[in-house]
């Protein structure tokens, strides 16, 4: 029987993983995120972004067109005005592509959800991955929410999915 | 000049019969005038030199039940050093009111706003389209009739309880 393992024959800057890591791991390390701050949890995603949160450090950073982004970060109270709106740039995304409803006011409504104009829950609208309590959450549960995506990622099958 | 000193001067030169001055409710004291005076008045209000009400501070409506609706003036002076308060009271069913737009520039959005969430027309107002809410909203809704739509282009405008039922 034939011997099919590599060890010991590669160099040893050279080593064997799958296809789908790779990707993975390309992809969530590199996740650029939509500037999309609604309310006063945008103000919080800045911090997020900022020098002491670093999101850099994840490979993050923030893009101003939808078109480059491959993560929505919706931070804020949703109004329906703004949910029309909303729906057209998630739809603009490239795929893959993932949403993280931040704050109370993105996952259900929050304080406002008695008003008339607000949108009560953003998954009324767009898919949503991962839900980040608070109001407004500290950049610790956002980089939380984050690294909880990056695991969502790890998990695709890219080169063997079912078609 | 104080609210009587302010209110006096207004009724020498209009007269009694349309004025309704309210001081003893909370809040400011306030003159209720006719709608259909409501341009007049303050237009004496802005050139008259002892009162010189040269700004519309805030213009904004309220919901008198059962069916009317009030249009409240606040106005300041800067030379003056003093302010003022008027209100119009219209029916539900024809609310008109003319607008100030031309004696006050900024009550454009103002006013806008007025007819967005309450649904008072202002007759003569040169760009009378809602200003916050989107353009195929249907109602006003700070009446205090209004109900919210089922939907709004598909998207659900209930959420269940996580609580169950109150």
């Amino acid at each position: 029987m034939m011997d099919l393992s590599l060890k010991g024959q590669l160099p040893n800057n050279i080593v064997t993983t799958k296809v789908d890591d790779v990707l993975n791991w390309a992809r969530a390390s590199s996740l650029w995120y939509l500037l999309f701050g609604l309310a006063c949890c945008g103000i919080e995603l800045m911090q997020t972004g900022g020098p002491r949160a670093d999101l850099d450090r994840f490979g993050m950073v923030f893009r101003a067109t939808p078109r480059q982004s491959d993560l929505m970060i919706v931070a804020g109270t949703l109004t329906y005005k703004m949910a029309l709106r909303t729906k057209v740039l998630y739809e603009q995304m490239p795929e893959p592509k993932y949403v993280v409803s931040m704050g109370s006011c993105a996952n259900c409504g929050g304080l406002f959800q008695l008003a008339y104009s607000v949108v009560k829950g953003v998954d009324k609208v767009i898919p949503v991955d991962v839900y980040v309590p608070g109001c407004p959450p500290r950049p610790e549960a956002l980089t939380q929410g984050l690294l909880k995506i990056q695991e969502k990622m790890m998990q695709e099958k890219f080169a063997r999915r079912a078609v | 000049m104080n609210f009587e000193e302010i209110l006096k001067k207004l009724t020498e030169k209009l007269g009694a019969e349309d004025l309704k001055a309210v001081t003893d409710q909370a809040g400011d004291p306030y003159v209720l005038v006719p709608a259909a005076k409501i341009v007049e008045i303050l237009s004496f209000l802005k050139t008259e030199p002892s009162l010189s009400f040269e700004t519309l501070s805030n213009l904004t409506g309220v919901d008198a039940p059962p069916d009317e609706l009030d249009v409240v003036y606040h106005l300041f002076s800067y030379t003056q050093e003093h302010s003022f308060t008027l209100k119009v009271r219209v029916p539900k069913s024809a609310a008109k009111v003319s607008t100030v737009e031309g004696l006050y520039p900024g009550a454009n959005w103002l006013e806008r706003e007025a007819y967005d969430l309450l649904g008072v027309v202002f007759e003569g107002h040169s760009d009378l389209r809602r200003i916050l809410l989107p353009d195929d909203w249907e109602g006003h809704p700070l009446r205090k009739d209004y109900e919210p739509k089922e939907d709004y282009h598909g998207i659900e405008t209930t959420r269940p309880s996580l609580l169950g039922t109150p």
